[in-house]
């Protein structure tokens, strides 16, 4: 899978999640909990959907570098290589 | 919450209805509610038309008791009937009384009137309570309501929501954006009250979450990300503990004395995008798993921003909890959403210096605020309070 596409599936749950911002407008680098104004039930979603989507199930301590897209999109392509 | 407007029947006449069963969709100022039945029976037939607007504890649909023969004649449409029983669409949030509760109020004082007049009187804000009708047993027919929104002086200036002059809503406005207004009307109204007629005080106290996070993260490791648990579900676990302990939190003032709520259902304050806030209650939370309360959370959350919420959780809040989250300010001091007398806040959890056996050393800390109706509750009861927050997050447990 090309990062373009791991970042696009990315894109689209992270768009059902924060319905009302055009996400593919977002920072890429920026915090996700700021650029979207989401708390932490909805990264919990988001967890489930890179897990459900793409297989790759972060652990909590990687968190940190799963935060912005350009990071959730590193890790994914780097579990799934 | 005073009354919604019935969207659409979700059962038909001649279905059986069990108690719980949803029978009916109204939306009111807080999204799309589910209406449930409060009693199990035969639905006999419906009371109240899809568009109507229907007051608090209105009847909406007869349901006749199993065994029960059908009905006779109907009676006319608008007459709160004794028999069989009513469904009523929503008790007043927060109240806690039952619809049942609210329905049986409501035949003594509610004054009869035709659903179009009924209707009418919605759209040119007109109180029905305070009108004499001319109809047939004093029902309240349209020309009553037009007459009385027609000798209406121009329209007071105190306590009219910008947003809604009486009688000239803005046509232009968009139905979102009208949704929108209605909410910050019904939250502005909910928090007026709390702040007249609650003597509110606060306590607060900054408590090392080390230990409960560390608990957490151990948990949370050994299981698949659908099964994880967050520090949320913690602080309403603790909250729920913390209200079995110290009862007189969860309660409510009746006017003269302390009524105390056998169950403990939590209200969660969720913000909702673009604005306004909902508390649906998350039920049973002292004695559900911590899985368990997480799959309620998630489902209640989900609903809440969907716009999907059921009646009962908007009035079967015992006690409530806002959780800012790991983002945002330390502390909240949170208003007491009545008929509840408590409301705990939890700030952002953020890393400080902490003293342990001497050394100063990095902890997570949390504070937590609780704000308190002094009619039910004492500082020295809230302090004690605090302590069973306290203790549940230094040693958490499942359940």
């Amino acid at each position: 899978m090309t990062a373009d596409e791991i970042k696009r599936r990315l894109v689209s749950h992270l768009a059902k999640i924060a319905s009302d911002v055009d996400v593919g407008a977002v920072d890429e680098h920026a915090d996700l909990r700021d650029e979207l104004d989401i708390d932490s039930l909805d990264f919990l979603r988001f967890m489930k959907a890179i897990k459900d989507d793409l297989g790759v199930a972060v652990p909590e301590e990687d968190y940190a570098k799963v935060r912005s897209l350009a990071g959730a999109a590193a890790y994914v392509a780097a579990k799934i290589a | 919450m005073e009354g919604a407007t019935l969207v659409a029947f979700r059962r038909a006449p001649g279905d059986r209805i069990a108690r719980g069963d949803v029978v009916a969709e109204v939306e009111t100022d807080k999204g799309i509610l589910d209406v449930e039945a409060y009693e199990a029976g035969v639905l006999e037939r419906f009371v109240a038309e899809p568009g109507q607007h229907v007051r608090v504890g209105e009847p909406i649909a007869l349901l006749r008791a199993l065994g029960e023969a059908a009905s006779l004649p109907a009676p006319p449409a608008a007459e709160p009937p004794t028999t069989p029983s009513a469904v009523a669409p929503v008790a007043p949030a927060p109240a806690p009384a039952t619809a049942a509760a609210a329905l049986e109020e409501h035949e003594h004082e509610a004054p009869r009137a035709s659903p179009l007049a009924r209707r009418r009187a919605h759209e040119l804000d007109v109180d029905l309570t305070t009108l004499q009708g001319t109809g047939r047993h004093g029902t309240i027919s349209v020309e009553d309501v037009e007459r009385a929104a027609a000798a209406r002086s121009p329209a007071p200036t105190a306590h009219v929501p910008e947003a809604a002059p009486a009688g000239a809503k803005p046509a232009a406005e968009p139905p979102e954006a009208d949704a929108r207004a209605r909410m910050r009307r019904v939250i502005a109204a909910t928090m007026e009250r709390s702040k007249r007629e609650i003597p509110h005080f606060y306590l607060s106290s900054t408590l090392d979450l080390e230990p409960a996070l560390a608990w957490l993260a151990e948990r949370n490791r050994a299981v698949s990300v659908e099964e994880r648990v967050l520090p949320a579900a913690l602080f309403l676990k603790a909250v729920a503990r913390a209200a079995r302990a110290i009862p007189e939190a969860n309660a409510r003032w009746t006017g003269e004395r302390v009524e105390r709520v056998a169950d403990v259902h939590v209200a969660m304050a969720i913000s909702l995008r673009g604005g306004g806030l909902v508390a649906p209650a998350v039920h049973h939370v002292d004695r559900l798993s911590l899985a368990e309360l997480m799959a309620s959370l998630g489902d209640v959350a989900g609903r809440a921003r969907g716009g999907r919420l059921r009646a009962s959780e908007m009035t079967d809040g015992t006690i409530a909890v806002t959780s800012l989250g790991d983002r945002g300010v330390e502390s909240v001091l949170p208003i007491v959403f009545p008929p509840q007398v408590a409301m705990i806040g939890f700030g952002k959890v953020v890393l400080r210096p902490w003293v342990i056996d001497g050394a100063v050393v990095p902890r997570r800390v949390v504070t937590v605020t609780l704000a308190a109706d002094h009619r039910v509750l004492d500082g020295h009861r809230g302090g004690l309070f605090l302590e069973a927050v306290e203790a549940y997050l230094t040693k958490p447990e499942d359940p």
